[in-house]
This record gives C-alpha cells, sequence and structure tokens, in this order.
C-alpha cells in the first residue's frame, strides 16, 4: 500500500504553547488593581 | 457538569481572593477548548495564540477589578471574549487586507517596479559608455555604418543612399564593425551586461 506522506490534522491537539501560558501567569501575577474613591488604577509590578 | 462548574466557580473565587495557582488550574482546564475555539475561527496558529492570550488577559483584568459576576458560566464567558476578539481580529484585518506570500505564487512577481532601480541605472550607463567607446575604435567606414544602423536607426538602403556605397558593402561594413568590436570584447574581457 502506498504511503501516505501528509500529515493527518486530527493527530494535532489544539494547545497554546507553554510560553503563552506561562506569559498569561506571570502577567496575572504582575498585575495588581487598586481602586480609590471608584478610580480604577492598573499597575505592572516586575 | 454540575460539579464542574461548581468547581469553575471555586477556582474563580480562589483566583479573586489572590490565589493565582486557581488561574493556572483554571487556563489547564479549559485551554484545549478556548484554543480549539479559536483556532477554528482564524485557522493561524500564531494569531491564535495572541487571541488567546488577550483574551485571558481580559479575563484577568476583569475578575482582578471585581468585576466579573458569579454565574457558573465561566467557560461560556471566556468563550463569549474570545468570539468578540476574533470579530475584532477580522475587522482589522478587513481594514487592512494582508496578502499572505508563503506560497508559490510571488506577489511582487506581478506588481514589480518596471523601472531600473539606481544600480541598474549606473551599470547601464556604464556599459553604454563603454560600448560608445568601442565604436570609436572602429575605422571610420565601420563606424559610419553602424551609427546610422544603430543609433539612427536608418536601414541598410538608407544607408547606402546616404554613403554612396552598395547596399551589400554597407552590410559587410556593418558585419565588420559587429566582428571587430566582438575582438576587442574577448580580447580586454569586457562585461556589457546588465
Amino acid at each position: 500500500m502506498a504511503k501516505l506522506y501528509s500529515k493527518n490534522p486530527k493527530s494535532e491537539k489544539l494547545n497554546p504553547k507553554d510560553e503563552t501560558i506561562s506569559f498569561i501567569l506571570n502577567y496575572s501575577k504582575a498585575l495588581k488593581v487598586t481602586t480609590y474613591k471608584n478610580i480604577t488604577f492598573e499597575a505592572i509590578l516586575n | 457538569m454540575q460539579n464542574s462548574q461548581t468547581s469553575d466557580a471555586l477556582l474563580v473565587s480562589n483566583y479573586i481572593k489572590g490565589d493565582e495557582y486557581a488561574l493556572e488550574l483554571l487556563i489547564k482546564k479549559h485551554k484545549q477548548s478556548i484554543y480549539g475555539f479559536i483556532f477554528s475561527k482564524v485557522r493561524d496558529r500564531d494569531v491564535t495564540e495572541d487571541i488567546f492570550q488577550d483574551a485571558f488577559i481580559k479575563v484577568i483584568k476583569t475578575l482582578k477589578k471585581g468585576k466579573y459576576n458569579e454565574e457558573g458560566k465561566f467557560l461560556p464567558w471566556v468563550m463569549r471574549i474570545s468570539h468578540n476578539l476574533v470579530i475584532d481580529y477580522f475587522r482589522k484585518n478587513n481594514r487592512m487586507p494582508k496578502f499572505d506570500n508563503s506560497g508559490d505564487f510571488n506577489i511582487f512577481s506581478v506588481i514589480s517596479d518596471g523601472a531600473l532601480n539606481a544600480e541598474k541605472v549606473i551599470i547601464k550607463e556604464q556599459v553604454q559608455k563603454d560600448v560608445r567607446r568601442l565604436i570609436e575604435e572602429l575605422p571610420e567606414d565601420q563606424k559610419e555604418v553602424l551609427m546610422m544602423r544603430m543609433y539612427q536607426d536608418m536601414s541598410f538602403k538608407e544607408i547606402s543612399e546616404r554613403t554612396g556605397v552598395s547596399i551589400n558593402t554597407a552590410l559587410g561594413r556593418m558585419r565588420y564593425a559587429l566582428i571587430n568590436m566582438r575582438k576587442v570584447i574577448e580580447k580586454h574581457n569586457i562585461i556589457l551586461t546588465n
């Protein structure tokens, strides 16, 4: 039987890259939201 | 299903209280369905990564600002955010269409500028100058025929009338002019290509 050289798209799992997940988690850790008299401040703390 | 929703609600609540690990669990739990949903719309891995990331940035901001209403619908809510970002992406792309130049077809073969670039203009001028110098080296009778033929675009009949020689003589002089020029070109290894 002839070999199939095409990729089977079903075999690919659709998952985000680890870097993306890591970025999101780091962003979450760095983001600080402060509210003062109806004003919300967002700060990225490194 | 009920358990899964309760668990989401608990994780969201823990995250709002400051438990960063709860967000990690939420992402791990739903990443495949959200990523798959976005990819099914945009069909591009890089764009999917970007939208996935932007969706969670919105999620994080909303949760941290305390604007999220817990109704046991975390996943549908994230899906809705992703869906809106996908729409934004297509809107932006429609305004500024991109041409994917990754295939066999090269758009620049169609829209290329016919005009010579600065370098080629200089080379062309140089080649023309070299040819002029070669012509100057030819015997006067050959030079006369060649100039009339090539630069004044005259026919051999007109050349013969102007110079008072037969057409065959004019043809012969033209032939010798070209032969002589080729000899000089070969002898001095002159490159006359653009």
